[in-house]
């Protein structure tokens, strides 16, 4: 069956509720001021967003058929996305008939509600995880947390996020904001309070920090019954889960447990296992600027003897259904969370992960929230308008999701709500202006007064400050003074004559 | 050499009424390559600034008055890039929510003959050395709607470079957006100032006196910046440097 926007009812179609973190966040420009503003974080991040954006760049351009992988990720995708009742099904019959337990979630409290309940059932008091976005978004450590349970994220930076009582700013480097210092003290600080200590004389070389966390880790992954993670792709024709990692802690915890509990949106659906070929190259070199990844764990249901002996998979929606729905919308669920849109926009760079009030920042976050939760906030409300819509996102997207013809998209959506109500000055304003524009006389008549001022400003060349709202613009930049004559001024000058019609002067004959 | 079929000159509506000497310089430039330009005074603006800002209802009506005062040319020239770029790229989707059929096929039918300046001169007329003279140190920069949504890649540079005299430096990070963004710079001003202050850097970095750009919006902002630094670096249109000669140096 084919899901035609047509069929779905988008307003019927439940948005995911704003998780607790973010309640009551205030718009982007009050967030991004923040993360201006602080210069640990601005360098942290300049130093490597450029640093992974240059590995990115080097290995895709290395690919003769970039453009070619990249269709057919978009097209894999979209088969996906527009048969995925059926590939759902298929997905649950193939992991049901290979021994896991499927599980359906409306939203992050059934997920949340069905992942705490199988845990107790285990009657483990601790789990670990592997990094999954999934599970960031449905807040489910603090869900396990208020139920006694202790989730220890074991991927190296959501550690030092977790330790530091941090949150992700990136959605593949969550600790981007740190810096190796930072991370030296956290280690020293809160290592001890949750398990091995940090060794004294701790030094802030890379190697030796990760050999800290190693030894952390071990004895959380020795002693685990319990891991949770998300997915990656989920093989519809095989019922197969795979996840692609960097570090190994994954492969510690897809092996060791003897119960794993999986977190899938339903947009991580594959059609066929020969698809995963095709992500297999878009993925490691869009997001960590490697050729491979070197771990990627594959599993289907249950191995007798081997491995986790109680697999159970959820399948989330939480205001996915909803994205579905939009015809031009739904291609943000093609996203396979590779980071590149992060990685190469200003914005995100200057602004930080966390102005994005969601676990998803940067150019994917700001047209993926407002169309998981809607646009009813004001951070959610700011979002489609977090960008200078330059492009470079849509550039390196290895799915092709057109993110500034989406924030474009979502941002009419904003103002169509607003229709209707009191006109705010920005309305009220464009309307005029339109008004202007729609007849060249009125456009005339209005630029009389801008040549008037000009001969008001006695030929400066620049203006210096202006008043509210002009300030926005003015406190930072000059503003270039306008001119004596427009150019159709000058055009009626020297290229019509008397009679009013085109002289040839100046023009061949 | 039998001269081309006339142009119709799109100003743009900033360009008539803050940068009148862009479109000048454009009309000077095309007559002197033995084009006929001319300029339909109907014109007025693509609805750029109300479509990016999420005013589409108060766009479609600009729509249909593009096609009422450009539909019967068989090239019309723009001297920015993102207002070809409104036109190429989001004219289509406004005719779409118009609802109205006819102006789809409308669209559908002009926007091939929509073209921003560097892809006139390089893909219509053929050429690269425009007999333009401009001795002076000069950096571009290529703005975003230029490159990444007209893609008109190095066609600037190739005419850029065949100035007589100039002094064309490559500008650091030159492809990194300057942060103007429409009304994104008012919306967003703090992240659209950081943005533009490292674009001020790279640019003073080159020891530039002038950073050339095929927009002047973005260019306001660069400039404006440039200005309050009082940085003695000016700004300049792609069409100006090109216009500019020997006998009317600019």
């Amino acid at each position: 069956m084919k899901v035609a926007p047509q069929d779905l009812h988008q307003n019927d179609l439940p948005l995911a509720a704003t998780s607790s973190t973010f309640i009551g966040m205030p718009k982007f420009p009050t967030m991004a001021r923040a993360g201006l503003d602080n210069t640990v974080q601005r360098r942290n991040l300049q130093h490597a967003t450029h640093t992974i954006r240059a590995k990115r760049a080097a290995v895709v351009h290395e690919v003769s058929d970039w453009e070619a992988l990249r269709l057919d990720g978009a097209a894999t995708k979209d088969q996906a996305l527009d048969h995925l009742a059926d590939y759902l099904v298929q997905l649950e019959d193939n992991l049901t008939a290979a021994g896991a337990t499927v599980h359906w979630a409306r939203n992050a409290d059934e997920a949340c509600r069905i992942a705490v309940d199988l845990v107790q059932a285990t009657g483990a008091s601790e789990v670990v995880k592997v990094k999954s976005m999934a599970t960031q978004e449905i807040e489910l450590n603090e869900a396990l947390e208020a139920a006694g349970v202790s989730a220890w994220e074991t991927d190296l930076a959501e550690l030092i996020v977790q330790l530091g009582h941090d949150r992700p700013s990136h959605i593949l480097v969550p600790a981007i904001h740190r810096n190796r210092s930072e991370v030296r003290e956290i280690f020293l600080d809160e290592m001890s309070r949750v398990g091995r200590a940090a060794p004294e004389g701790l030094t802030d070389e890379p190697a030796d920090l990760a050999e800290a966390a190693r030894a952390h880790l071990r004895e959380k992954f020795l002693r685990a019954k319990v891991a949770i993670s998300g997915t990656n792709f989920a093989i519809a024709d095989t019922g197969t889960l795979v996840v692609l990692e960097s570090e190994g802690n994954g492969r510690m915890c897809l092996t060791l447990p003897e119960t794993l509990i999986s977190v899938v949106g339903i947009e991580k659906v594959l059609p066929t296992w020969d698809d995963l070929g095709t992500f297999m190259q878009l993925l490691p070199r869009s997001s960590t600027g490697e050729r491979m990844n070197p771990y990627t764990s594959t599993w289907t249901g249950v191995t007798p003897g081997d491995g986790p002996q109680d697999v159970h998979v959820i399948l989330l929606d939480n205001g996915r259904t909803h994205v579905l729905a939009d015809d031009l919308g739904r291609q943000a669920l093609r996203c396979i969370r590779c980071s590149a849109c992060l990685n190469v926009c200003p914005v995100y760079e200057r602004a930080g992960g966390h102005a994005y009030g969601s676990v998803y920042p940067g150019p994917i976050g700001a047209v993926l929230t407002p169309q998981l939760r809607g646009t009813s906030t004001p951070i959610d409300k700011s979002l489609p308008f977090a960008s200078s819509l330059c492009g470079a996102c849509f550039e390196v997207c290895p799915v092709r999701i057109d993110i500034p013809k989406l924030l474009v998209a979502l941002r009419t959506q904003v103002v169509d709500e607003k229709r209707g109500g009191l006109p705010t000055g920005e309305a009220a304003a464009m309307k005029a202006a339109s008004w202007v524009f729609g007849d060249h006389k009125r456009l005339v008549a209005a630029q009389q007064g801008v040549t008037a001022s000009a001969r008001l400003l006695k030929g400066r060349p620049t203006i210096g400050r202006l008043p509210w709202p002009a300030s926005a613009w003015s406190d930072a930049r000059d503003s270039p003074a306008p001119p004596r004559e427009t150019f159709r001024q000058w055009w009626s000058r020297t290229h019509i004559d008397d009679s009013g019609a085109s002289s040839a002067e100046g023009s061949p004959s | 050499m039998s001269s081309p079929p006339p142009v119709a000159l799109f100003a743009t509506c900033f360009n008539d009424t803050m940068f009148p000497g862009t479109p000048i310089a454009t009309t000077r430039l095309l007559e002197r390559l033995g084009v006929q330009v001319d300029f339909p005074a109907a014109q007025t603006c693509c609805g750029q600034i109300f479509t990016n800002t999420g005013y589409a209802d108060e766009a479609v009506p600009l729509v249909r008055a593009f096609i009422d005062v450009f539909g019967s040319y068989d090239h019309i020239v723009a001297p920015s890039g993102s207002c070809t770029g409104s036109v190429r790229e989001q004219h289509l989707t406004l005719a779409q929510r118009s609802g109205d059929p006819g102006l789809v096929r409308e669209v559908e039918a002009i926007t091939p003959r929509v073209h921003e300046l560097s892809e006139y001169l390089v893909d219509v007329l053929g050429v690269t050395d425009v007999g333009a003279y401009f001795p002076h140190r000069v950096t571009y920069h290529p703005t975003c709607h230029s490159l990444r949504m007209l893609h008109v890649g190095d066609r600037p540079l190739r005419l850029l470079r065949a100035v007589h005299s100039i002094d064309l430096v490559d500008l650091p990070e030159a492809e990194e957006c300057c942060g103007f963004g429409g009304t994104f710079a008012m919306k967003n001003a703090d992240v659209s100032v950081a943005m533009g202050s490292d674009k001020a850097r790279h640019i003073r970095d080159t020891e530039a006196e002038v950073v050339v750009a095929g927009d002047n919006s973005c260019l306001a902002h660069i400039g404006g910046l440039l200005e309050r630094q009082r940085a003695g670096v000016r700004t300049m249109h792609l069409a100006e440097v090109l216009a500019s000669t020997q006998e009317e140096p600019a």
